[in-house]
């Protein structure tokens, strides 16, 4: 038995692909602290880093307030790839006022198909995820917060556990932190697999030590989440922009998308596929995907684009054509897709569409909590006749029945966004590549008749 | 199902199903989690965790130990249980390998990947070894997208794999 060395190219550790001299604090604001060979940015490192003094100048020269204001003022969008205003979303828990004090809780279950951006910002920089959460608890009141992180990510779990246990040391978690007289602490709830956790109120349903099916909406979480509290959820990534944002400002985070778009801050793209070099890199949020893929290297050798999901499984195929569109929320949008998480998928010439289509597919299949019935029923039978497809055995008739599936598992039909979410790969194959789902019809032959 | 909660004293007179005896430690790191929520059903994951992580799966006895433990309904648990899929309700391997399946490792070779480690060690998804050596279970995106197709070996997490480095990755794993 021969272990496998910790430094072997087999094992798998997560890496940006900007080098140091191109990182910078006023510039890269979720990165600038990464150092080159990777390693966890510990607590004295962090500090002298200017880290904790967003946290510092909020607890001790802003109310709540004036938090969720400056958030607002910012226009942080929710970076786990629905982009609804955090600082609207902080609104709510104080709205109608009196409400008991609740709970703030990160949503670290990092498993849509493609992205690979909340591992790096934990494994490397937990503290950074920390302040943030400490900044956003201030301004929700929350009285406690929660790092959903997903079972499968065993060193983001040690890097948070040693970054908790070091705040707590520093006062910075705990009761009355810093003199502020605020009390906040953090405890990570490690979940036991299962994507539909990272639905929102699914998560909550999980944390509360339940099975993860949705819950009705309204009431939202920021009204009534954890135990009936009101509770704010959000992304890993989101929660990183937040620090920045109140140590530099909301006109300094509107500048730094450059008038590429009306977006503020700056975004973790990456790529993935068969890409010279796959990775991550933190650009101005509105980057178009071209300098996205330009950055990964363009195509391998001998492969040429054929399309591209912008951001997740749940999102629509986009096309070469769209290369050129700046890489928002508003903006991929409106070209029938959304940007989701914003890691790029792409897909080759040589690649079969119909075959990445059922893959998906049959991820959102098994993947359906099962709660409401088109979303249950619904996917297994679009993998069904994917696979028929695939296989060149489909019917007349089977096309049309996919189109009627984006149409019945549609926004507004199912409890949740996970069915509309799968339809959008399969709505945009159908109206991008309707020639591979053809080609996949069997010719009437005369097999059966003697 | 039953939803009132069992009495503290109740707890005294554990039912023993299957020989399953809930560990004294795992008992006490149960109620310690308890604490952290505001109701002790949020820890039920955790402690089924906490059993997996000394028998390496989750008997039925444990289901009521757990229920007991913290007060809830033994069908709260096993609900729970079996909702998730990190969590075994039946005996699995000394390594558990998870395969990641999703769009991105499906792009870079998770088929013939697949293929050869089903063959390699001779078992399809859901199996385990008849040496007990190795459990084969399909994952959601492993967040290692930029190296795939990736896979984890229990705590350890790999890629990009490819079929000729199977033998020295299994190798490692007795």
């Amino acid at each position: 038995m021969k272990a496998i060395p910790k430094d072997s190219r087999l094992r798998y550790h997560c890496q940006l692909r900007q080098s140091v001299e191109e990182r910078h604090a006023d510039t890269h604001p979720l990165t600038w602290r990464l150092r080159e060979d990777g390693a966890r940015v510990g607590y004295q490192e962090y500090c002298a880093k200017e880290g904790y003094q967003g946290a510092m100048l909020s607890l001790k020269e802003c109310t709540p307030d004036d938090v969720i204001n400056t958030m607002k003022q910012a226009n942080v969008r929710g970076r786990g790839g629905a982009g609804f205003s955090a600082g609207v979303k902080w609104g709510l828990t104080q709205a109608g006022g009196n409400l008991p004090r609740g709970y703030l809780i990160c949503n670290a279950d990092e498993m849509e198909p493609g992205t690979f951006k909340d591992r790096l910002l934990m494994e490397q920089q937990p503290h950074l995820l920390i302040e943030g959460m400490i900044i956003a608890g201030y301004a929700n009141r929350s009285r406690y917060g929660y790092i959903f992180l997903r079972g499968e990510y065993v060193e983001a779990a040690h890097a948070l556990a040693l970054a908790i246990e070091e705040a707590r040391q520093a006062g910075l978690l705990g009761n009355d932190i810093a003199g502020s007289g605020f009390d906040f602490d953090i405890a990570v709830h490690t979940g036991a697999g299962r994507y539909i956790c990272g639905e929102e109120t699914a998560l909550i349903n999980s944390l509360e030590g339940k099975r993860a099916n949705p819950r009705a909406k309204p009431p939202f979480p920021g009204q009534s989440g954890a135990w009936g509290k009101p509770t704010v959820v959000n992304n890993v990534e989101t929660l990183c922009n937040v620090p920045s944002v109140m140590q530099r400002g909301a006109d300094w985070y509107q500048g730094l998308s450059g008038g590429l778009t009306e977006d503020g801050g700056t975004k973790l793209y990456g790529v993935s596929g068969l890409v010279q070099r796959p990775g991550l890199w933190e650009l101005p949020i509105g980057t178009s995907g071209r300098e996205i893929i330009e950055r990964a290297g363009g195509m391998r050798q001998g492969h040429t684009l054929k399309a591209w999901l912008p951001g997740g499984g749940s999102t629509g195929f986009l096309l070469p054509e769209h290369l050129e569109l700046p890489m928002d929320f508003d903006t991929i949008g409106n070209h029938g897709s959304r940007m989701g998480t914003g890691l790029i998928a792409v897909v080759s010439q040589r690649q079969s569409l119909l075959s990445l289509l059922r893959n998906l597919e049959q991820f959102f299949a098994r993947e359906s909590c099962g709660w409401c019935t088109p979303c249950r029923d619904g996917l297994p039978w679009t993998v069904k006749l994917l696979l028929a497809l695939e296989r060149g055995e489909g019917k007349p008739g089977d096309i049309e029945i996919l189109e009627q599936h984006t149409k019945d598992l549609g926004s507004g039909l199912t409890f949740c966004a996970h069915a509309p979410g799968a339809m959008m790969p399969l709505e945009t194959a159908l109206k991008h590549f309707r020639g591979e789902f053809e080609a996949g019809v069997a010719q009437p032959t005369l097999a059966g008749v003697s | 199902m039953s939803q009132t909660p069992m009495s503290p004293s109740s707890a005294k007179n554990v039912i023993v199903t299957d020989g399953f005896q809930l560990h004294e430690d795992d008992r006490s790191a149960m109620l310690t989690q308890r604490d952290h929520y505001e109701q002790p059903q949020a820890a039920c994951i955790e402690a089924l965790k906490i059993v997996q992580r000394r028998h390496g799966w989750v008997p039925d006895g444990a289901i009521v130990a757990i229920a007991e433990t913290l007060g809830i309904g033994a069908g709260e648990v096993e609900g729970v249980a079996t909702f998730y899929s990190l969590i075994f309700r039946q005996p699995v391997g000394r390594h558990v390998i998870l395969l990641c399946d999703s769009s991105s490792c499906f792009l870079t070779g998770y088929e013939p990947l697949s293929l050869a480690l089903s063959e390699r060690i001779g078992i399809r998804f859901g199996q385990t070894t008849a040496d007990g050596r190795f459990t084969l279970l399909p994952v959601c995106c492993l967040g290692a997208c930029d190296r795939g197709p990736a896979m984890m070996i229990g705590d350890d997490t790999f890629g990009p794999i490819g079929v000729d480095d199977l033998d020295e990755l299994l190798e490692a794993y007795q």
